[in-house]
């Protein structure tokens, strides 16, 4: 039993490292309807600059500062050339886009930082902690995770109650009308996609300095992709439960069902958990359910 | 107008008994009953929100009305999703235009007629042989819509591309292609100028009677509405306040309340 | 000016719809095939055969499928590489559990083994649409090929894992040299893709067009979306496990089961992005370019000068890759294939304007 909630709890904590990516997601959705792919790329993006600025010998609060900056610009610049130009255009069309920019920051980050392992640390700390007598152990690492986790959950929560943050929303319901009354789309849309790049570098730093800042973490951050299925697209907490559900759902599978089919499920577990969703629920747990009309 | 002869309307084509529909707690009709009878021109008014495309969209099939039935060709409808509409002889046409965007207007009206056709993936795959036979056969009742509709130039164009009038123009070409019994029309005038409503009241009425073509609209203008209608149904908020020739639906107190205002 | 069809009248509905309406296309066209089938195999080089002209095949024939379940039907996949795997290990496996079966045979088997497959994951599609689909068809991506790798006997047990082609012999014709396998697959391809154009030309394409444009308006005219997206599924897989069974069979040899990975899927979508969604000849353009772009990456710089390492090489590709991606859907959602036809018609009035 204790072994269970081992690996329970350890499935949670990697869960919510994906709903960490998944945050981002759902924030740029909520704000524009755009689906957007790329939001892997830019953990990567943003763990490669903070490591790379790290590496440099930029004191650690600085190196923060300058990749903040890095993901505001780049906030701007995915708005002026990309976005901008695909108004008004299919979703799928917006999705497809997001797709070629994840390729490009994947390629300019590694052009520019290389694309060996580097390691990161923070001062997290990483000694195990045991639990009911020691038979169950977890990371203390994975607890600071989810205390960041709740942290950047509580202060977008905040976020949303402010005037930025209503107009947020009303762009997310209906961009012409939110234009009619003098929210300006563009800005909007730059500060959603900032604030996107901010979550991006949170997570890349949780995920760096426990995997390290390496290419690999593209294809990891996919897996926020599952989540949002479970979760709803619409829904920031959805994105918390949803990546919890997937993490300890994959981990308990691995260790449980694993054994009998050879392992390794855990890199599909997810994907099929997703797709099975799908065909019940398709809205997620707590999406909103489109009505069509004619 | 074209119509001179006396028309011989016939007996009930559809039957619509005690309709309610409601999304949530918001009802959008409320125990609607009318008929339709064989080759008249029937048209649903009402003010904006009045359920009048609600209704259509009952008819054909993608609203499913919690209370109620709908009697179709004698024969007590079950629930049914469009295409079976379809398949019984149902077309309609849309308030927002409908078309597929990325076809050509000869490319929406044969898939306007693909009820009619058979010719499955291998032998389409193969093309040589029936299938060709096949897309010249229904190639030649295509064109005769297209004349029909005075829309040769554009056959070839991509609908996405054409002005507001001919698009509405090329979705009443898809409707008929699939030779339909009863055609629901949803605001076919809407955002017309003068000239233009001018021709489609033509082609409406030569539709109903060339073909016999049993017709279903929805129209604001009133003045289009007395003119081609051989029955007016009135709703107003989801009821029915009125029901009769135009002459009648003219006079009636209910009509010019809802229409006019009233004072409580 | 040679380009002209005034004077051409067109008589009969079987002429207006023909492939090509114009007399001149079809003279070009001919001159394509006839380059293609005798012109190419006078010159080309065995280096050219297998690093480009046989994959440029393969995977034109992936793109083709791709192409038919998104640019036709509107349905996004990014499950290609996992169904190449599946027509190439059902290939695998027909052609070494049935020695003696006709390679055609075999082919057209696992085609139909995939389209089965791609079906089953298109279920979803009844129900949901765009990124959604994307998300389930990445399962499809994830779990075959890891399911390749397990079930043991999909690989007959081979201890290594690798799966090994085993010769071509179609009616007794030996295809061993590169230029037989060129051959071979051009065959392949070029008469599947006629087929893949008679099909969107006709009743099922008009089909897959119509629920890509308006779902609603396409069941409303009486199409059944349910037959209609798993048919484009069922046709799509089919053409993608061709490619599959060819990718094995006639360019790499021998693979180990989990090398479709999404790499290809995302390759076969860049394709058809960029060679024009909704378009056969888009198809094989895009996968030209696609092809094309990394060997000129690798050799252009070195020319002017600048020496790249491979790492920066394959960082500038993926930065290429993602640029151009972005600047097609901005500027040209068709693609190549659309820029094609804008200088034909150009052409047609030359030197005039208008």
């Amino acid at each position: 039993m204790a072994f269970f909630f081992e690996v329970l709890i350890g499935g949670l904590m990697a869960g919510v490292m994906y709903s960490l990516v998944a945050l981002g997601f759902v924030l740029i959705f909520k704000a524009s309807g755009v689906f957007n792919f790329a939001q892997g790329a830019m953990v990567l993006f943003a763990g490669l600059f903070f490591v790379g600025f790290s590496e440099m010998g930029v004191p650690t609060w600085l190196s923060l500062l300058l990749t903040v900056a890095v993901m505001v610009v780049l906030a701007g610049a995915i708005e002026r050339l990309v976005l901008r130009h695909l108004v008004n255009q299919e979703g799928i069309i917006l999705f497809m886009a997001t797709i070629g920019v994840s390729f490009f920051l994947d390629g300019f980050g590694q052009t520019i930082w290389g694309s060996n392992v580097k390691q990161l640390d923070v001062g997290i700390p990483t000694d195990p902690i045991f639990l009911m007598d020691g038979d169950i152990l977890i990371q203390s690492f994975d607890l600071w995770a989810a205390l960041v986790a709740g942290t950047l959950l509580a202060s977008l929560v905040v976020f949303q109650k402010t005037r930025t943050g209503r107009a947020l929303r009303a762009v997310a319901d209906d961009h012409q009308a939110a234009q009619s009354v003098g929210i300006p789309l563009n800005v909007i849309w730059i500060i959603v996609w900032a604030i996107a790049g901010l979550v991006a570098l949170v997570a890349g730093v949780m995920w760096g300095s426990k995997l390290g800042v390496q290419p690999a973490i593209v294809g990891l951050a996919l897996k926020a992709l599952p989540v949002l299925i479970l979760g709803g697209f619409t829904s920031i907490p959805g994105a918390i439960i949803g990546g919890l559900i997937i993490g300890a759902g994959e981990k308990l599978a691995e260790v449980y069902i694993g054994p009998f089919v050879g392992g390794g499920i855990e890199n599909w577990f997810a994907y099929v958990l997703a797709l099975g969703f799908l065909l019940i629920r398709p809205q997620g747990l707590f999406g909103e359910k489109l009505i069509e009309r004619v | 107008m074209s119509s001179v002869t006396e028309k011989k309307i016939g007996d009930v084509l559809l039957k619509v008994e005690n309709i309610s529909l409601s999304f949530g707690g918001v009802k959008a009709l409320t125990d609607i009953s009318f008929e339709i009878r064989e080759h008249e021109v029937l048209a649903i008014i009402g003010p904006n929100g009045a359920g009048k495309s609600s209704m259509l969209n009952c008819i054909n099939g993608f609203y499913h009305p919690q209370q109620g039935t709908i009697t179709y060709r004698g024969e007590k409808r079950k629930q049914m999703r469009p295409h079976q509409a379809a398949k019984q002889g149902i077309a309609r046409t849309f308030q927002n235009i409908a078309l597929f965007k990325g076809m050509s207007t000869l490319d929406n009206i044969m898939t306007g007629r693909l009820l009619k056709m058979k010719a499955g993936l291998f032998s389409s795959a193969f093309y040589k042989g029936p299938a060709e036979r096949e897309q010249i056969e229904h190639r030649e009742f295509c064109e005769r819509i297209i004349d029909f509709l005075e829309i040769q130039a554009i056959r070839k164009v991509p609908v996405g591309r054409l002005p507001y009038g001919l698009q509405k123009r090329v979705e009443l070409a898809r409707a008929l292609a699939a030779e339909p019994t009863l055609l629901l029309l949803d605001e076919p005038m809407a955002g017309m100028n003068l000239e233009e409503k001018q021709d489609m009241c033509r082609f409406i009425l030569d539709v109903n009677d060339e073909f016999g073509t049993t017709i279903c609209l929805i129209e604001h203008d009133m003045g289009v509405v007395m003119d081609i209608s051989d029955r007016v149904v009135v709703l107003d908020y989801g009821r029915k306040i009125g029901d009769g020739v135009p002459a009648e639906v003219k006079n009636n107190q209910a009509v010019i309340d809802a229409y006019l205002g009233v004072q409580h | 000016m040679l380009y002209r069809e005034s004077g051409q009248y067109k008589t009969t509905y079987s002429a207006d719809q023909a492939i090509f309406t114009i007399p001149q296309d079809r003279v070009f066209f001919a001159l394509m095939l006839l380059v293609a089938f005798v012109g190419i195999p006078l010159v080309a080089t065995d280096y050219v055969y297998t690093a480009l002209l046989i994959p440029f095949l393969c995977l034109s024939l992936a793109a083709l499928g791709l192409n038919i379940l998104t640019g036709y039907c509107g349905q996004l996949s990014l499950g290609t590489g996992a169904f190449m795997g599946v027509g190439a290990v059902a290939a695998w496996n027909i052609a070494t559990r049935i020695p003696d079966l006709n390679l055609l045979v075999v082919f057209a088997l696992a085609g139909m083994i995939t389209a089965a497959v791609g079906m089953f994951f298109g279920l979803p599609s009844l129900r949901i649409k765009g990124f959604y689909l994307a998300v389930a068809t990445l399962a499809a991506q994830f779990f075959l090929p890891w399911l390749f790798v397990k079930w043991g006997w999909l690989t007959n047990h081979a201890t290594s894992g690798v799966i090994t082609a085993p010769h071509l012999n179609i009616f007794g014709w030996e295809a061993d040299t590169p230029l037989e396998k060129y051959l071979f697959a051009l065959g392949v391809v070029a008469l599947l893709a006629l087929a893949a154009k008679n099909l969107v030309r006709s009743n099922p394409g008009r089909q897959w067009m119509a629920i890509r444009d308006m779902d609603i308006a396409a069941e409303i005219i009486g199409i059944r979306p349910v037959v209609a997206k798993l048919t484009a599924f069922a046709v799509s897989s089919f053409y993608i496990g061709v490619a599959g069974a060819l990718y094995l069979f006639v360019y790499l040899g021998s693979t180990e089961p989990d090398g479709f990975g999404i790499s290809l899927s995302f390759q076969a979508l860049f394709m058809i992005i960029i060679g024009g969604l909704g378009s056969i000849l888009g198809s094989f353009l895009g996968a030209f370019f696609i092809l094309l772009l990394p060997i000129f990456l690798t050799r252009v710089p070195p020319m002017l000068g600048f020496d790249l390492s491979t790492a920066i090489v394959a960082h500038l590709e993926f930065m290429v890759f993602g640029a151009l991606i972005v600047l097609f859907l901005i500027v040209e959602p068709h693609g190549l294939a659309r820029l094609w036809q804008i200088a034909k018609e150009k052409l047609r009035i030359w030197p005039f304007p208008y």
